[in-house]
């Protein structure tokens, strides 16, 4: 098991040699991703998919930032930018005080090692023609860590380390169950003793009794090997618990960043508050308040004007009935009509500091 | 006291296989009464869809056979009913909506004649009549529009309205009983609420029953009157909703429970039930939770013996050698009137 925690990580001491210790590992500046949409004979550029639209954030060493939002929101699109999996439309990725996407060849490569992902489905994320030792130790050969026996060896502590019989190594995926393979693709993510994870709904595809032992792997292996991750995820339950902070992502933004226990305790984006009563609690009698939601997530192609979320946002409602009618403006959504705050409609709300817990950020005109 | 709408006894099913034959369904005892909620709960491979396929017959035959058992629905057996009479019953008085409205709907027919098709079919009219009420079906479920969205095809449309439009098809006759495999698991929470209130609201006005198949225990408090908990194949413990959240029995049951993150627990290391759901084609001996089981270490009873479904409190059945208390063994399939009177309506207006 020490194996794995005192591998080589020579790339890593000489850049932090470079980097202040202070700053944060990574730092996410103004990301923007946007997808062309192509039309008619000589495909054409008509409009972008805005999947990420301008996602800013920190990620210290060995602490856990949670990405949460509804399908299309653009939380995946975020994680595989920052990997350069996707090319960024524009903004900077700070590692360890560099600018990652200025990296090119030989150097990239030795970069990358640092950084990994954990994917959501364990079925189609290994390849089922590779044996689960060729898996795991390609990485490790690769970055010419080791070979030969060496390799083995680590390959044998690996899966060790993540709870799987070291003989499995001779093994195809397909003799394993959903939560073994995740601890082999886990076994992967971590051969190069990254500093930072990329993880992707881990847990989304396994079954109750399996998504707790796999979070207590990855929450193990944060304490032993002092990994960040970037945590991705629609669970909001199972967000909050395994972060230290929260981004709430709509339509590619982040709406909201507190705290784990800030958010579930004081939300102030009246999504996050809607998201959080729409999950159902394992408790029969039931006292929260819920707030059903209209109509569903608009399109990133064209989303509303304003604030994104005001054609479904029972604040920009309530607030437009307490304000004067030159300041309200009536829309039609989800075949209702209804008057909300003007200044929605039109201006998109900064993602700026609210009351509460320091550091509690929401993109909203109506709370404070 | 009203008779069960559905009473399942002691249902086997086995699928004759390669390797020999598995038993996806062992012993299942299940009633359902009108207006009732009735959640079976487990992870994958337990036998959940399995039981609920078996009841519309939905099973292709062989592989699959039913051993013994009877599912009795409104004076005949499920079992033994001639095909044409099942089909009669299937889409009309048992309604089944599935866990994929991507795979559900057919892509080359429209909403409008997908939903035509049954109503025309059981309730014998013409097809203008038939459209008709699909439209108002659609109009029932929510959706806007209701008119032009007859006329649009399943790619059309989002997950959400898919699985809306499912539930609009499985409701357009007027079903006595409407069978939900994981309705809500590939939609986004906000949508689940949506879709579990629609749920809710339906069976509010016509008084159907529900079984509602699913792994989120979330889903369950709030929906179900009474819960069967299935591992193995069998269902281990069954109460009401209430008894079992405040009292379960079964260690299954009770590690389910600890292992789900809920909010506002600080603690960052979660409980965990150790192990992996056994593989149907070589369950253990004896009891088929005991390779995972914290209860009692190597009590041979255990690993020898299968438990078998006991009353451990009145109305509140599980099968665990180790139950607080013994009782003899079953003598009665487990029935459970319970409906849950005190209903606290979730959705309120937005206060200020």
């Amino acid at each position: 098991m020490s194996d794995v925690a005192n591998m080589p990580s020579t790339t890593a001491s000489s850049t932090a040699a470079t980097h202040n210790a202070d700053s944060p590992l990574l730092q996410v500046r103004d990301l923007k991703t946007y997808f062309p949409i192509r039309r008619g004979l000589l495909s054409r550029t008509v409009a972008h998919v805005k999947a990420v639209d301008g996602v800013s954030f920190d990620l210290s060493a060995s602490k856990t930032l949670g990405l949460v939002g509804e399908s299309g929101c653009g939380k995946t699109t975020v994680g595989r930018t920052i990997l350069r999996l996707i090319p960024a439309t524009s903004g900077e990725v700070i590692y360890r005080g560099k600018d990652f996407f200025s990296y090119r060849g030989e150097g990239l490569r030795k970069l990358r090692r640092h950084m990994q992902i954990i994917f959501q489905d364990p079925v189609s994320s290994l390849n089922p023609r590779m044996t689960i030792g060729n898996i795991i130790g390609e990485p490790i050969e690769v970055h010419g860590i080791a070979t030969g026996s060496e390799k083995n060896d680590r390959v044998a502590s690996l899966l060790q380390r993540v709870g799987l019989d070291p003989a499995y190594a001779a093994r195809y995926p397909h003799e394993f169950s959903g939560g073994q393979r995740q601890r082999i693709g886990i076994a992967r993510a971590i051969s190069l003793s990254p500093e930072f994870i990329v993880c992707d709904e881990p847990v989304s595809a396994l079954d109750v009794s399996i998504q707790s032992q796999i979070l207590n792997l990855l929450n193990d292996l944060q304490d032993e090997l002092k990994i960040a991750y970037l945590f991705i995820a629609h669970n909001l339950a199972v967000v909050e618990h395994f972060s230290d902070d929260v981004a709430v992502m709509y339509l590619g933004r982040i709406v909201e960043k507190a705290s784990g226990p800030e958010i579930y305790k004081n939300p102030k984006h009246p999504y996050t508050e809607s998201l959080l009563s729409a999950v159902p609690e394992p408790n029969p009698r039931p006292k929260k308040r819920r707030i059903v939601l209209g109509g569903e997530v608009p399109s990133p192609a064209n989303p509303p004007t304003g604030c994104a979320f005001h054609p479904r946002c029972p604040l920009a409602r309530l607030a437009a009935k307490q304000a004067a009618a030159s300041e309200t403006v009536e829309i039609t959504s989800g075949g209702e009509t209804f008057r909300v705050l003007r200044k929605c409609v039109e201006e998109s709300p900064p993602l700026e500091l609210k009351q509460g817990e320091p550091g509690h950020l929401a993109a909203c005109w109506v709370t404070k | 006291m009203p008779d069960p709408l559905l009473q399942i006894s002691d249902l086997n099913v086995a699928f004759e296989t390669a390797r020999g034959l598995i038993r996806p369904v062992r012993d299942v005892s299940l009633s359902i009464y009108p207006g009732q909620t009735v959640a079976v709960v487990g992870e994958s491979g337990c036998g959940k869809s399995v039981t609920a396929m078996s009841i519309l017959r939905l099973l292709p035959s062989p592989p699959s056979k039913v051993l013994s058992g009877s599912i009795m629905f409104a004076g005949r057996d499920l079992v033994t009913v001639p095909e044409n009479q099942m089909q009669k019953i299937r889409g009309k008085e048992i309604a089944m909506i599935f866990q994929e409205p991507m795979t559900s709907l057919n892509p080359v027919y429209s909403i409008g004649d997908q939903i035509a098709e049954a109503v025309v079919l059981h309730q014998h009219v013409g097809s203008r009549e038939g459209l008709r009420i699909a439209e108002q079906s659609l109009r029932d479920v929510g959706i806007a529009d209701a008119h032009r969205r007859l006329r649009e095809y399943p790619h059309e449309m989002s997950g959400g309205m898919r699985q809306r439009i499912m539930i609009a098809m499985a409701l357009s006759c007027k079903p006595k009983l409407l069978i939900a495999d994981e309705p809500t698991t590939a939609l986004d929470v906000t949508i689940q609420a949506q879709i579990l209130e629609l749920l809710r609201k339906v069976q509010q006005q016509t008084g159907m029953s529900i079984m509602l198949i699913t792994h989120d225990l979330g889903v369950v408090a709030e929906n179900a009157d009474v819960v069967a908990v299935m591992y193995a194949s069998r269902i281990v413990e069954t109460a009401t909703v209430e008894e079992l959240f405040d009292r379960p029995q079964h260690p299954y049951t009770q590690g389910l429970f600890r292992s789900i993150p809920k909010f506002g627990v600080t603690s960052k290391r979660l409980e965990t039930i150790p192990g992996t759901v056994p593989n149907p084609t070589k369950f253990p001996p004896g009891c088929k939770f005991h390779t995972r089981c914290d209860r009692l270490n190597g009590d041979p009873l255990c690993s020898t013996v299968e438990p078998l479904l006991r009353e451990v409190s009145p109305g509140h059945w599980a099968s665990c050698h180790h139950a607080e208390h013994f009782a003899e063994s079953p003598v009665t399939v487990p029935q459970l009137q319970h409906k849950r009177e005190d209903y606290i309506p979730l959705a309120t207006e937005v206060q200020a």
